[in-house]
């Protein structure tokens, strides 16, 4: 079974994931997990396929992306095994003044910790910068990191906090 | 601590047997079988359930199986009868011991349990264990009052509860309606993939 990723990205209209999904479908693609949203204007989706060869489906969305609108690429990658989890969930939310570097300096704190991030989406309006992270984090360094991401919160200027995403079990 | 009267000593903040009238699983006077539980996309989980007779002694079986079921599944604080592959408006709830859990009305069963009163909405995240792979970000209230009917005698009850209780009674109530956590998570980027901690 071919495993593929795909992404595209282009300026957003109505009716970008109905085309991109219709074609995927039609090739008997079938979409497992994704992710697709609006970026300042552009609309961009990364996909994992599975089923139809990589040259079949990036044939079949070159017409979407002939009109100059979108970019689609489509690349055949190896089914990998599940990532053992490092830890416990946590979301990392940092907010404050827009500059160069709060992602870079906040990630590798993380890093530095042995985090792992699982999911990661940043937002610019106006002057405000905002960053929201899924992070796993091994046991027992969650206050050690979180004295560490204040102190690095704040040579940057903004606000950080670090709380539990445990799950209530139903 | 809310409701009339007090449960048992047990060193921490319990609520009160509200309406339960010391009812307990062993009242059902049947001893409950281990079902199997069903995992979405079950077509059962999906099927808003019917009302039922609490005094049949078919439901008064099903009230026992709940409890057996939800007893020998680690870390199970609520089971709905469309969980064991039956589409019926019966649930069980423990949330004894839980480190969440504020007002706790011990082990119980309800008939054709409705939300009366529903106020303090807040965020949280939640599995189901018949959605093993994911949890979601979903707002349940942390005050509430349910009314329902008690298997076996059929009396009515209502029940006042908080916090942890009161998100687990909710998330039953809506499994006896067809709902799963899913059908309630915030927003496009609130479901997530569950990782189990070895």
């Amino acid at each position: 079974m071919n495993e593929l990723a795909i992404t595209v990205i282009g300026r957003d209209r109505p009716g970008i994931v109905a085309d991109v999904a219709e074609v995927l479908a039609r090739l008997g693609a079938n979409l497992t997990d994704s992710t697709m949203t609006r970026l300042r204007g552009h609309f961009a989706m990364t996909l994992i396929c599975t089923g139809p060869a990589a040259a079949e489906v990036e044939a079949a969305l070159a017409p979407l992306a002939a009109e100059g609108q979108l970019l689609a690429t489509v690349r055949a990658v190896t089914p990998d095994g599940e990532v053992a989890p490092v830890g416990e969930p946590y979301v990392l939310a940092v907010h404050g003044s827009d500059r160069m570097g709060i992602v870079a300096a906040m990630t590798r704190v993380l890093v530095d910790a042995g985090g792992n991030v699982t999911d990661l989406s940043t937002r610019l309006a106006g002057s405000l910068y905002v960053v929201l992270a899924e992070v796993e984090l091994p046991a027992g360094v969650a206050d050690a990191l979180t004295d560490r991401l204040h102190r690095a919160a704040a040579e940057l200027g903004v606000e950080v906090t670090l709380r539990p995403a445990d799950p209530d079990l139903l | 601590m809310t409701g009339e009267g007090s449960g048992p000593d047990t060193g921490r903040s319990v609520g009160t047997y509200v309406g339960l009238g010391g009812w307990t699983p062993e009242s059902l006077g049947v001893r409950g079988e281990v079902r199997a539980v069903v995992s979405a996309p079950h077509p059962v989980l999906s099927r808003a359930g019917g009302e039922v007779d609490p005094a049949a002694t078919e439901i008064v079986r099903l009230a026992a199986d709940l409890v057996a079921t939800m007893r020998v599944s680690p870390g199970c604080v609520g089971l709905a009868a469309p969980q064991i592959g039956v589409a019926a408006r019966v649930f069980a709830v423990d949330v004894t011991g839980h480190p969440k859990a504020v007002t706790v009305h011990g082990t119980f069963v309800l008939c054709n349990a409705r939300v009366v009163e529903a106020t303090r909405w807040k965020p949280g995240r939640e599995g189901c264990m018949s959605v093993p792979d994911l949890t979601g970000d979903v707002k349940r209230a942390s005050r509430l009052v349910v009314e329902g009917d008690l298997p076996g005698s059929g009396e009515p009850v209502r029940l006042v509860t908080d916090g942890f209780e009161a998100r687990a009674l909710q998330h039953e109530i809506d499994h006896c309606a067809g709902l799963l956590f899913l059908d309630r998570v915030a927003g496009a980027h609130a479901v997530y993939q569950r990782k189990v901690y070895l």
